[in-house]
Parts: structure tokens; sequence; C-alpha cells
């Protein structure tokens, strides 16, 4: 009963499933029903192969993020590094070993699991910098030299997830982590010299990059160079996005999903899919779900008493932010194609497991948002 | 320890600012993307629903049945029978490599097939389905089927192929279809054409007569997925199958020309209406086996079929060419009669042999045929005769006379690959032999040897207009034609020829005929055991013929060989005369005429002779004024 030493009051098991932000939850479970609806769809109105799957998946992932969530921040502020070096050595393992798919090395086979490692990557970098920026004041947090720690800590993963290549997630850690250190007070002439060097690291990023990445940047900037050839996928999802109008061609009537005009229809295309069908009605309506999962993130961070929880919750926020943001703009052209799922409703159990493990962080930060913990580094 | 440390505070307040400008942002480009939707769905919605119209929607030729050839009793000659074949698309081009290879680990393609699938697939435009393979087994269809997740793009399709159920026997004038190529689409905007699956006449008839037996095209408008599949038909015209041609040939006669032929290695024989100018038999041994094509040939059956001596390929009714020999004694009979050169009562005398100059033009018998007038010269044929009114009527009137019986030109039949022969004209000599035509030239060419050459149909196309009385008929395949069966059926008989008239004299064309006659039917007559049939029995005299035999030089047998006993049987087979008969029947209201070519068959009378008076023996039988009702049969099948 040591917790109960450190508590003004202790909190009980029914107090404690009581917090839980039973209103995200359910808008989360209605994100993934979402989608079920489009994977159904997207396999022609069966649910074989994706929308069953994704459902049971959903379900296990259900009961993997209550159970983060009831698990104490303490626990997670001990085993944030241990997290973040597994998921180092998975990355590592990845470049090595991986199986080639999609272009890319990114899956990692362990027995019957395909796992994703960069996914993992994500939310590892999210909760070792919290855990970081937790031991820092104010003042520490400010300094460059006590900033250099946590700019390793993104640039590993941003490195070995290039290698791969993978340059979605590597925006995603880099900007994820970015937010992070900004709310937990880096200065912003940090940000300011970053973003000049990125700028001028511009020219050897891209002799670095492989041939179908430069394509698919040149095809961002005016896709019809080649409308045939890389510039078809965006052409087609714009197409499908567009053609669905005001309120959609109507649930299992998308003509240009349901014929395979588009690509990677049940993962990276997922959006589409769906707005083809539902229109942009359907189109606000998720993208409102999505903004009621972020708004609860930052109330959760405000509310909570302890730096890691706010740290913790702000981070998965972003990412949650990051996921959605770079997805949907993607989809519609306003970004390149670079390989970011939508949250909850593309098909991909690694992303699924790691999305829902990040909100029981962030809902865990809300039910122990009155914990003690112990300043460390 | 202490819950809380001195400074959180200050944390905390610049974490809040911090995240609220955080917020900010995020809200303001979720803003963006709502703004983003707006244009592409409100905005520009007209725009997409168009293009997403035109994604799925795709015209599809329908490859038309093509037409079928029958011969003019409405036996099958060109069919078409149902092939599986596997079809294959692909996304422009993309991931060819793999599908090849897997489609490689089913067939076991080889090399070259790899190749031209691969050439296909890139260059298929719209994404029209590329052919893998032919006539597939029901194993092969299953292997397809049960490998279908792993082969995208590929599909069976039940389509038709073209089989000959004669075979070799009507190999040269059915001919056969092969790939579109680009010679044949020049001149032609069919799209039909760009099918893959669609043949095209390569040879005899199914060449002749493409464009009515391919018919047009239908379309089908579908709904395509990205990779081509069609998922779903939307509109379908039909499109019109190609007409049925029903040949003049009859097949049943042309058996019995090839039963004839099979004792000689190689030859030809013509068999025509005198009237119509229908070609009831165009025989051309040996032949090939055009399934072998319908399949696509090898190399090593290509090379073998090139390098046989004998030609199978070739169709030698009109495409080989052979000096006639004395069968072309009527042209300058009738060139010397028609230019008052001789009258029907000149005398001429025969000794065995003429000189010229110093050089002994002789004659085939050694003694000579003493004075004879030009029916007797016909019928003994004499050459010594033919020497003089040769060079009475002089080159020019032999080469006009020649020309308008139908030599050195190429009839109206339409069959490809016909040869025009040779008819030497002055002009022509000073042109291509580069020297002035000389008297021993006029001589040659008054026995139809020397610079004269002319393909068998052209010897019965000859043989039509002397024994018609002077028509300028014309030799035609096709019988009638029409798009369905039913309206099949050969026209009214014909009894009056509607070609128009040479202008030849009636008086000198009896003469003419007149000696043919002779040759078969008086003893003085090259031919006159050709009056019994093979069974030593005189003809009924309704079916009595006429003819001409001719012997063709192919090496010359020079005064010393000739000393030194050399004979044409004691030369290699190549080297031997060719053996040539020409005849009409029945003798006193012709209605047939056939020639006859052995090659390197030594003499006419005697090995060409017998196929022919067979071979219009035969024809005269199965006239439909003695066997009306098969006819009747016929035209209600």
């Amino acid at each position: 009963m040591s917790l109960a030493l450190d508590a003004p009051a202790p909190v009980g098991f029914a107090e404690r499933i009581w917090r839980i932000n039973w209103g995200l939850v359910l808008v989360l479970t209605a994100i993934a029903g979402v989608g079920v609806l489009a994977l159904y769809s997207a396999a022609g109105g069966r649910f074989e192969p994706w929308a069953s799957r994704h459902a049971v998946r959903y379900g296990a992932a259900f009961v993997l993020m209550l159970t983060v969530a009831l698990i104490h921040p303490k626990v997670w502020l001990a085993l944030a590094w241990p997290i973040y070096i597994v998921s180092m050595l998975l990355l590592v393992a990845v470049d090595v070993i991986g199986k080639i798919g999609m272009g890319a090395q990114r899956w990692l086979v362990i027995g019957p699991m395909q796992i994703q490692p960069s996914e993992i990557a994500k939310v590892a970098v999210i909760l070792v910098l919290a855990r970081y920026y937790h031991g820092l004041s104010k003042e520490q947090a400010s300094r460059f030299l006590y900033t250099l720690p946590a700019l390793l800590v993104i640039l590993a993963p941003v490195a070995l997830v290039m290698v791969q290549p993978d340059l979605g997630t590597a925006m995603m850690v880099l900007m994820g982590g970015g937010a992070l250190l900004f709310v937990a007070g880096v200065r912003l002439w940090m940000f300011l010299v970053a973003g000049v060097s990125a700028v001028a690291c511009l020219p050897i990023a891209w002799s670095l990059m492989h041939d179908y990445q430069k394509k698919r940047v040149l095809t961002f900037l005016d896709p019809d160079r080649d409308p045939l050839g890389a510039g078809y996928h965006i052409t087609q999802s714009k197409i499908a996005i567009g053609s669905g109008g005001l309120f959609g061609k109507g649930f299992l009537k998308g003509t240009q999903s349901s014929l395979n005009f588009l690509p990677e229809k049940q993962t990276d295309f997922i959006f589409t899919t769906f707005v083809e069908e539902w229109g942009m009605v359907g189109a606000f309506g998720l993208l409102v779900l999505f903004a009621l999962v972020l708004i609860w993130g930052f109330s959760i961070a405000f509310r909570c008493q302890h730096h890691f929880g706010r740290l913790l919750a702000l981070g998965v926020t972003a990412l949650m932010f990051l996921y959605v943001f770079i997805n949907a703009a993607m989809v519609m052209g306003l970004l390149p194609v670079v390989g970011v799922p939508l949250p909850l409703v593309s098909n991909g159990g690694t992303a699924m497991v790691s999305v829902m493990f990040a909100c029981g962080l962030l809902i865990g930060v809300s039910v122990y948002r009155d914990a003690q913990l112990p300043w460390t580094r | 320890m202490k819950p809380f440390r001195k400074g959180d505070g200050e944390r905390s307040g610049l974490f809040t600012r911090r995240a609220l400008l955080l917020g900010g942002v995020q809200g303001v480009l979720l803003g963006a993307l709502a703004g983003r939707l707006y244009q592409l769905q409100v905005l520009e919605t007209q725009r997409f629903a168009t293009l997403a119209e035109e994604n799925r929607i795709n015209l599809r030729l329908l490859p038309p049945s093509r037409g079928l050839i029958f011969d003019r009793t409405g036996q099958p000659l060109a069919v078409n029978r149902n092939n599986f074949r596997a079809m294959a698309t692909s996304d422009r081009g993309r991931g060819a490599d793999v599908l090849v290879e897997r489609l490689d680990q089913i067939f076991s393609l080889g090399e070259a097939e790899k190749t031209r699938l691969l050439r296909e697939l890139r260059r298929s435009r719209n994404a029209q389905p590329v052919v893998v393979r032919e006539n597939l087994g029901w194993e092969e269809v299953a292997r397809i089927e049960f490998n279908a997740p792993d082969l995208p793009g590929v599909f069976i399709d039940l389509g038709q192929s073209r089989d000959y159920p004669e075979g070799e026997l009507m190999s040269h004038i059915v001919g056969y279809t092969g790939r579109v190529s680009d010679e044949d689409l020049a001149g032609r905007d069919d799209p039909v054409l760009q099918l893959a699956t669609i043949r095209f006449g390569k040879k005899g008839v199914e060449r002749s007569l493409e464009d009515d037996l391919r018919g047009r095209a239908g379309a089908v408008q579908v709904e395509v997925n990205a990779v081509g599949r069609v998922v779903r038909e939307l509109d379908r015209t039909e499109g019109q199958p190609g007409s049925n041609a029903l040949l003049t040939i009859d097949l049943d006669l042309q058996r019995f020309a090839a039963e004839k032929m099979k004792e000689h290695q190689s030859g030809s024989v013509v068999v025509l209406d005198v009237i119509t100018g229908d070609v009831l038999v165009m025989a051309s041994t040996p032949g090939f086996d055009p399934s072998t094509f319908a399949r696509g040939i090898t190399q090593a059956e290509w090379r073998d079929l090139l390098d046989n001596p004998e030609r199978p390929l070739h169709n030698k009714a009109i495409a080989g060419v052979y000096p006639p020999g004395s069968t072309y004694k009527m042209v300058t009979a009738l060139a010397a009669l028609e230019s008052k050169a001789i009258d029907p009562w000149t005398r001429l005398p025969c000794l065995g042999s003429l000189e010229l100059g110093n050089i002994k033009f002789h004659c085939w018998l050694k003694g000579g045929h003493g004075s004879t007038n030009v029916v007797e010269a016909i019928a003994s044929s004499c050459d010594c005769f033919f020497y003089e009114a040769a060079r009475r009527a002089g080159v020019d009137r032999i080469s006009d006379m020649a020309a308008r019986l139908g030599f050195g030109k190429q009839s109206e039949l339409g069959l490809p690959g016909e040869s025009a022969g040779n008819q030497p004209t002055r002009a022509w000599k000073q042109e291509k032999v580069g020297k002035a035509w000389q008297h021993g030239d006029t001589f040659n060419l008054g026995i139809g040897q020397g610079y004269m050459t002319c393909t068998p149909l052209q010897l019965a196309i000859m043989t039509a207009r002397i024994a018609n009385g002077g028509y300028e008929v014309q030799p035609n395949l096709l019988l009638a034609k029409a798009t369905p069966r039913e309206e099949l059926g050969p026209p009214a008989p014909v009894t009056k020829p509607t070609a128009p008239s040479l202008r030849l004299n009636p008086q000198h064309l009896a003469m003419i005929r007149d000696g043919m006659n002779q040759v078969v039917n008086a003893g003085i007559g090259t031919a006159n055991q050709l009056r019994r049939d093979a069974n030593g029995k005189v003809l009924d005299p309704s079916l009595a013929f006429a003819g001409k035999t001719g012997t063709a030089q192919v090496k010359r047998i020079t005064e010393r060989e000739r000393d030194m006993g050399i004979t044409q049987a004691s030369l290699p087979w190549h080297l031997r005369h060719h053996a040539l008969f020409v005849c009409f029947g029945p003798v006193d209201n012709p209605r047939y005429a056939c020639a006859v070519i052995v090659e390197h068959g030594q003499a006419g009378g005697t090995t060409a002779g017998p196929i022919g008076r067979d071979m219009l023996v035969e024809t005269m039988k199965r006239d439909p004024s003695r066997r009306s009702d098969r006819y009747r049969k016929m035209a209600s099948r």
C-alpha cells in the first residue's frame, strides 16, 4: 500500500473506471465503426477479407486500451526507455531482415504476425520525450544542451525509417516530436534554426531519395505530368472524392473504388473509398469525430496535474492529428503520397494496436490525472 | 518525496500557452481539409463525376464470326469451331514481366512466345486483351481458373477458330488465315482488325474474299475495373457475321482429281465450265495441311514446306508456269487463219524437219507427216506445219491472238499469287533479253516452246474460249455469297455465255475444234487411244470429247545425246519433259474444258491424257442436265 502513502486521497478501482472518458471511447468506437463500414464496401459488400478482421481487431485493441488506461503512469515512466529501446531494435531488425513490401522494407514477420515497428516507434518516441521533459525544469528545458538528447531521441528513429524508406513515418515522428519539444518549452529560435537548416538540407535529401519517392514528390507538385503513371493514384483519388459530391454515391455504390481504380483502397486510400460513397456530409462527419478526439486530448492534457501526463496527452493528440491530417491531405492531393494510414479506419493491425495503445495512454492520463509522480531524470 | 516540485506551475503555464497555439494551428489545418473537400465535392464535382463515368465505361469490340465456305453442292470447306483461349490484359503493360513468367510456369511458353507476349502486352491499346494461348483443353482451362488469383488480368475467352475439314485437298483454293500483319492493315481502317483474336485471310479464297468473310464488328459497352476486367455489361450492339461463300468448286470432282493425280508426284488439274467460267476443279499436288497454319506453324515445318522440290505451298494451277508445248498450236492455227496467212484449204509439207539458216527445226515424227491441212496438222500435231504457219502469221499476230485467248496476263479469278505467265513479243524480247526478235523465235513460239510460258489455268481458259464459240469467258470461283446461310444457294443455270465475244470467225473455231476432235477420235490423232475408257471400252457418244496433247521441253536433248541413245525415260525426274493435255466435251455441244499438267510426266498423250479423259467424263456425267436431282437436294439443304 505504498501508493496510499503518496496520495492525498486513495482512489478506488470503481472511481478509476468512472474516470475513464467514456465519451471519448464512444467516439473512438464510432470511428472504428466507420472503418468497418468503409472496409465492407471496399471489399465489394463483403465482410471478408477486411471488415470482419477490422472489427475483431478493434475488439482486442479495445481491451488493450482499457488495460493500458488503468495502469499507473509511474509504470510508463519506468517503461518508457525500455519500450523505446526495443522499438529501435525492431526498427534496426526490419532494416536488416525485413520483408520487401510495397517497395519498402516495413514489415517484420514474427511467427504468424506481421508487425510494423515504425508504428510502435511513433508512440515510443512520444513516451520517452514525455518522460525526459518530465524530469526537467522550465529553465533546463529551454536550454540548448538539454535539447540535444531529445533531438537524438527523435532523429534516431527518423533515420532508421528513412532507410526503409518510409517518408510518412519519418515526417510523423519528426513533427510529433517537434510538437512535444515545442510544448515542453524549447526555445523558439531553435525551431527557426531547425526549419532553416531543413530547407538547406532539401537538396541533399532529394539526392538520397529513391526514384519512386522523387516521382511522388514531382507528381504531387504537378499531378498531370503523368496521369497514367505516378500521378495516377492522386488523380484517381481526386476523381473518386470529387465525384462523390455533397451526399455521395451511396453505400456500396462507389464506382471508383469498387472497380479498383483506387490503389490501396483498403489502407491508405480508405478515406477516399468512404468519402466517395458518403459525400462531403460523410467526410465532415468523420472529421468532426476526429476533431472531438483532439479536443478531448487537449482537455485531458490541460486538466492533468503532472507534467508527464500533460506531455504524454499532448503528444498522443499531436500524433492523432498528424495521422488524420497527413492521410486526408494526401488523398485529396494536398500532400505527396506517403504511407500514412487513417487511424482506426484503415486496414492494418499494427497501426490499430499502436493507435489504441496511445489512446490508452491518453485515457490513462485522465484516469491518473492527480497521480503524484517522482521527479526523476 | 514531494509530489509537486517548485516550478511546475511555470512549466504548466508555458505548456498551456504553447499547447493552445498548437491546437489553433491544428484547427486551421483541419479547416483547410474541409475547404479542400468543399472545393472537390461541391465546386468541381461535375468535372470529376464526368471523369468517373469515363473511367468505368469501356467500349469493346465483339469479333464477328467469320463467313463459312462451302463447295457448290454445299459441303463445308472452311468452318468455325469453338476455341477456348487464354487472354491477358495488363494495366498499361505494368506487371507484364511477372505475369508472363507465371504464364510460362503454366504453359511452358518458351522464349519466343514470351517475347511476343510481352511485346503485345505493352503495345495493347485501351487495355485490349491479347492472346496467350489458343485451343486450350479442359485441363489447361482448369489450371488457369485454379491459379486465377495469381494471374491478374488473365481470363478464358470462348472464341472461334478456323477449321478446314477437307485439309490438304482444298488447301490451295481455300487457303488459311493468320494474325493480322501490318501489310494487311494497309488501306483498311476496320476497327475489328485491332482485335487480337481476329484472323485475316493469308492465302486462297480466305484472302481473296477476306473483306466479305470478315463481317462487321459488334460493340459492347462494359463497366470495367482498373485492370480491364469486365464487371458488367451495359449495352450491346450485335455485329454482322461475315458472308458465307458458295464456291464453284465441286468437292467430289476435286477429290476425284486428287485421286487421279496421286500416282504422279506433282501436277495440276483445272476444270472450267466453258459457259459460265465456273472453276469446278482446281487441283494442285502435293498440297499442305492448312491446320498447321491455324495452330501456328513451326520454323521446321515451314522450312520443310519451302525446301520441298515439289513445292506443296504453290498452287500450281495458277502459280506454276510451263511452256505450253503443242497445246499452243491452236493459238498459232487461229492466228494464221484469222490473219489469212493460211486458209482452211492450205496444205503445208512436212519432211521431218525444217531448216532455217543453219539451224534445223525437227518435227516430233522423224519421217514427217507429208502434206497436211490445218485440221490434220492439229490432229497429228505436225510441228513443221506450225513452224511454217507461225512464220507466215508472224509473232505479232500470234501474240495478239494468244492475249485474246487469255495468255500473258492474270485472269479475273482473284486468288492471290496468280502468275501471268509470259507471252513473248518483239518489244518484250528487246527489253528483257536485249536482242531483236529472230525467225527462230517465231518457229519456237509456233509450237509453244522458247520464251512462251503459261499456267494450267490459262490453258483451261484458252480451251474454254475455243470450246464456247469464242466468248471471253473468265474463270470464277465464287458461285454465291449471302450472310444468313439459308439464303445461300446456287444461281439459276446459265446456258448462254454472257461474256463478250472475241469476234473470231466461227468457221475457223469449228476447224480448230474439229482438229481437237480428231486428236482423240480419228485414227491419225495423237491421243486416239483416249476414245476408249480405262477399261478399253469406247466412250458413249454423249461423253465423247476433244483434246490436244502437249509435251513441254525441260531439257533439250541434243543431236549428239539423241545419237547416244539418251531418251526421256533415262533422264533424272527433274529434267524430264512436262506432260500436258487440254480437252473439252461433250464434243458436239461443249460445256466443260479441262487442262492437265503432270510435271516431268514425259509425254502428254500417255500420262496427262488419261487424267484429262477421266476428269472430263466424270464431270460430264455429273452435269446437272443428267443429275438434276442432286442439285434440288442441295438447295433444300
